[in-house]
Parts: C-alpha cells; sequence; structure tokens
C-alpha cells in the first residue's frame, strides 16, 4: 500500500503546488503582453489575462510524468498526450479564431493515441445489470467522447470560477468512484486533476484574475475523459459532468445545431441596474443553464456559481451511489 | 426553477441506468449465425443501429420531460 500513497502524496502536492506558484508570474506576462480579454459578466469593463491553460497544462505534465516514474502504466502516457493534444487544440483556438468544425474533429484526432496505446477495456460497465462488450463500438465511443468531455467543460466556461470550481468537485468525484471500485492505480493518477483544478480555482474565482480560455477548458475536459477510458467509469464519469451535460442539451435543443458561442445573435442573460444576472426574454438566445437557474428573478454572479456547484455535488452524490451500484447485480 | 433542474438531473440518471439494463440484457447477448464469418460484424452493425435508436429515444424522451418540468415550474 505503501508504494501507492508515497507516488499520490508526491504527484498530488506537485499538481497543486506547480498551478498555484506559475499562475501569478502567468497573469502577470499575460497582462504585459496585452493577452487579455473582456469580463463579459460584469458592466464595468474589466479586462482578465487568458488563458491560463498553460499553468493548467503544466501542472498536469509535471504530476502525471512523476507518476509515469512510479507506475510505467501506458494509461499515463494516454492522459498526457491526449490531454497536451487537447491543450495544443484550445491554444490555438485562444489565439485565433477558428471555424465549428476545428474543435470536434481536432479532438478526436486527439483521442486516437488512447487507442494506439491499448489503454482501453472494451467491455462497457453498468450498474446493476453488469457490462456489455462492444469491441468494434468502442473505439467509436473513444473518438466521440473526449470532443465530448472536452467540449462540455468549455461550454459551462461562462461564469468565473465555474469552469474550475465544477472541475474541482467532479474530478474528486470520479477519484472517490475509483476507489471504491478497486481501481487504485488509476485512481492515484486521476487525483492530480482535482488538485489541478483547485490551485487554477484560487485565481479564477470571482473576481477572476485569469480565465482558463479554451486551452485550460479543453485541457480538462479531455483529461477527465480520458481518466473515464483508460479507468473504465465512462458510465460514472458521465453522471458526474450532468449538470454540464444538462448546459450542452439545452443549448443544442434550443439552438438546433453545432456553432460557437460567438456566433449567436440573442443574449440569454442581461445585467439589473445593481450589477446582477437576469434571465431575457430574447426568443433568439439560446437555452443555458445559467439562464434556466435565473428563471426565479436575478442572482449576483457569484449566487449563479453557487447554484451550479450544488447542482455538481448532486450529481457527484448520484454518480457515488452509481459506483456502489456497480457491486450489485440484479 | 432549481428543484426543476434537480429533477430533471434524476431524470437524467434514471434513463442512463434504464439504458444500461436495455444494452446488457438485451443487446450484449444478441448474436447472429448464418453469414459465415462476417455474423460479428453484422451483429455490431445491428447493435450499433439499436444503440443510435436508443440514443435518440433518449434525446426525445429528455427533451418532453425537460419541457413538461420548465413549464411546470414557470406555471407554479
Amino acid at each position: 500500500m505503501i508504494e501507492l500513497i508515497i507516488p499520490a502524496i508526491i504527484s498530488c502536492i506537485l499538481a497543486f503546488s506547480v498551478v498555484y506558484f506559475t499562475t501569478p508570474p502567468l497573469i502577470k506576462i499575460l497582462t504585459k503582453n496585452n493577452f487579455t480579454v473582456k469580463d463579459m459578466n460584469k458592466k464595468e469593463s474589466i479586462m482578465v489575462a487568458r488563458p491560463g491553460g498553460i499553468s493548467i497544462i503544466l501542472g498536469i505534465i509535471v504530476s502525471e510524468i512523476v507518476l509515469y516514474g512510479f507506475f510505467q502504466l501506458n494509461e499515463i502516457l494516454a492522459i498526457i498526450i491526449t490531454t497536451t493534444a487537447a491543450f495544443l487544440i484550445g491554444y490555438v483556438d485562444d489565439r485565433k479564431v477558428m471555424g465549428g468544425w476545428f474543435k470536434p474533429v481536432t479532438l478526436a484526432i486527439a483521442a486516437l493515441p488512447i487507442i494506439f496505446l491499448g489503454s482501453y477495456d472494451s467491455s462497457l460497465a453498468f450498474p446493476l445489470f453488469g457490462h456489455v462488450d462492444i469491441p468494434l463500438l468502442y473505439l467509436g465511443l473513444i473518438i466521440f467522447m473526449i470532443p465530448i468531455t472536452g467540449n462540455t467543460i468549455n461550454s459551462i466556461d461562462v461564469l468565473n470560477g465555474v469552469a474550475s470550481g465544477f472541475m474541482v468537485i467532479a474530478s474528486f468525484t470520479l477519484s472517490i468512484c475509483l476507489f471504491i471500485l478497486g481501481n487504485y492505480e488509476i485512481a492515484i493518477v486521476s487525483l492530480p486533476l482535482g488538485f489541478v483544478s483547485l490551485a487554477f480555482y484560487k485565481y479564477h474565482k470571482i473576481p477572476s484574475k485569469i480565465f482558463p480560455g479554451d486551452s485550460g477548458a479543453l485541457a480538462f475536459g479531455a483529461m477527465y475523459g480520458t481518466i473515464a477510458i483508460v479507468g473504465g467509469v465512462e458510465i460514472i464519469a458521465a453522471i458526474a459532468l450532468l449538470p454540464a451535460v444538462i448546459n450542452s442539451f439545452l443549448f443544442l435543443s434550443s439552438v438546433k445545431r453545432i456553432v460557437e458561442h460567438r456566433q449567436i445573435k440573442g443574449k440569454p442573460v442581461e445585467f439589473t441596474t445593481d450589477s446582477k444576472l437576469k434571465a431575457t426574454n430574447d426568443k433568439a438566445a439560446p437555452v443555458t443553464l445559467v439562464r434556466l437557474i435565473l428563471t426565479n428573478g436575478p442572482l449576483s454572479e457569484k449566487q449563479v456559481g453557487v447554484a451550479i456547484f450544488k447542482l455538481g455535488i448532486f450529481s457527484g452524490t448520484l454518480s457515488v451511489i452509481t459506483a456502489f451500484m456497480m457491486g450489485v447485480s440484479l | 426553477m432549481k428543484s426543476g433542474l434537480y429533477g430533471f438531473l434524476f431524470a437524467m440518471w434514471a434513463l442512463i441506468i434504464i439504458g444500461g439494463g436495455i444494452m446488457v440484457v438485451l443487446l450484449g447477448p444478441f448474436t447472429i449465425q448464418q453469414f459465415g464469418d462476417f455474423h460479428w460484424i453484422i451483429a455490431s452493425g445491428i447493435k450499433a443501429t439499436i444503440g443510435l435508436i436508443l440514443v435518440l429515444i433518449w434525446i426525445l424522451i429528455l427533451s418532453k420531460l425537460k419541457n413538461w418540468i420548465f413549464k411546470k415550474e414557470l406555471n407554479s
């Protein structure tokens, strides 16, 4: 057991401290070089540094390389390569406006190392009913899963601190579920994601000093999706991510096509005179999770963030229940 | 509205569990033998098609459920 505890502690400390200590100088460099964007959810014109994905990927790579030194698992290599590729895809999108096709297509390509390294088990486990073996179909699932998790986390990155805070809840939930299922090595490999998100949340929470950008959000989502695949906890991971999935589902079912957020004309949310957020009656605007949370009346940005975190904790609880249900057979 | 969102989350979870049950109990054991060496490819194709149909039905149910839950919440 000690051979698992030491790598776990070292990687978690590294994951947290790399992000914690590299983000402040990164904010200074980005601000100095004018790599800033307007905070759209503030009435006043506040410029925030972006992309914070650089410190996020540093924390992930350093901690996962240390874990590879201990475990030499192909699963860790798959996580490092796929997450780094997702970061680079997001970084290109942060720097240059790309078409709507760019992220889904390139993220599907970023998923290929998982297949080439053979870091997956082609049976899909369901609670209560056991598992189903789908060798061919599973390859398609891998190629679809990374773009879906990447874009799902990206789509919830709408308010200060929400993407990183939500990632803290979802990734620690996933680690707990992996421990419950007895998949200890992958559980340890998954822990740095939670600690990287936690350290980044310190600077991303309201009022944000830095935004993760597409590079950070896609790195978060791709690493989460890869852990789900290599850990064989795809269904549990999807359940923990349900509030973000609802956001994407509501958006797609109201817009009825795949589009970039910047292409949407209507505004789902506006400001009240006391700087609170309020749902609009704009019929051209998409239905989003934030808009639904605001239907009962205006709320501050912080209150909306807390409401999303509560939904994350609720779906996290459902995923832990599901993990326990995996051990039960009807 | 918040209770409606929790209800919607719970419904999604229940649909995932039920969908999983259908996949494992009905689709998993499904095999075809009369097509020689290609039987597993054809069986996989049929399983994939039924799986996609299930996903479409799942999305349709969620859409109806979403409208029902949120209209009920807005009227209350």
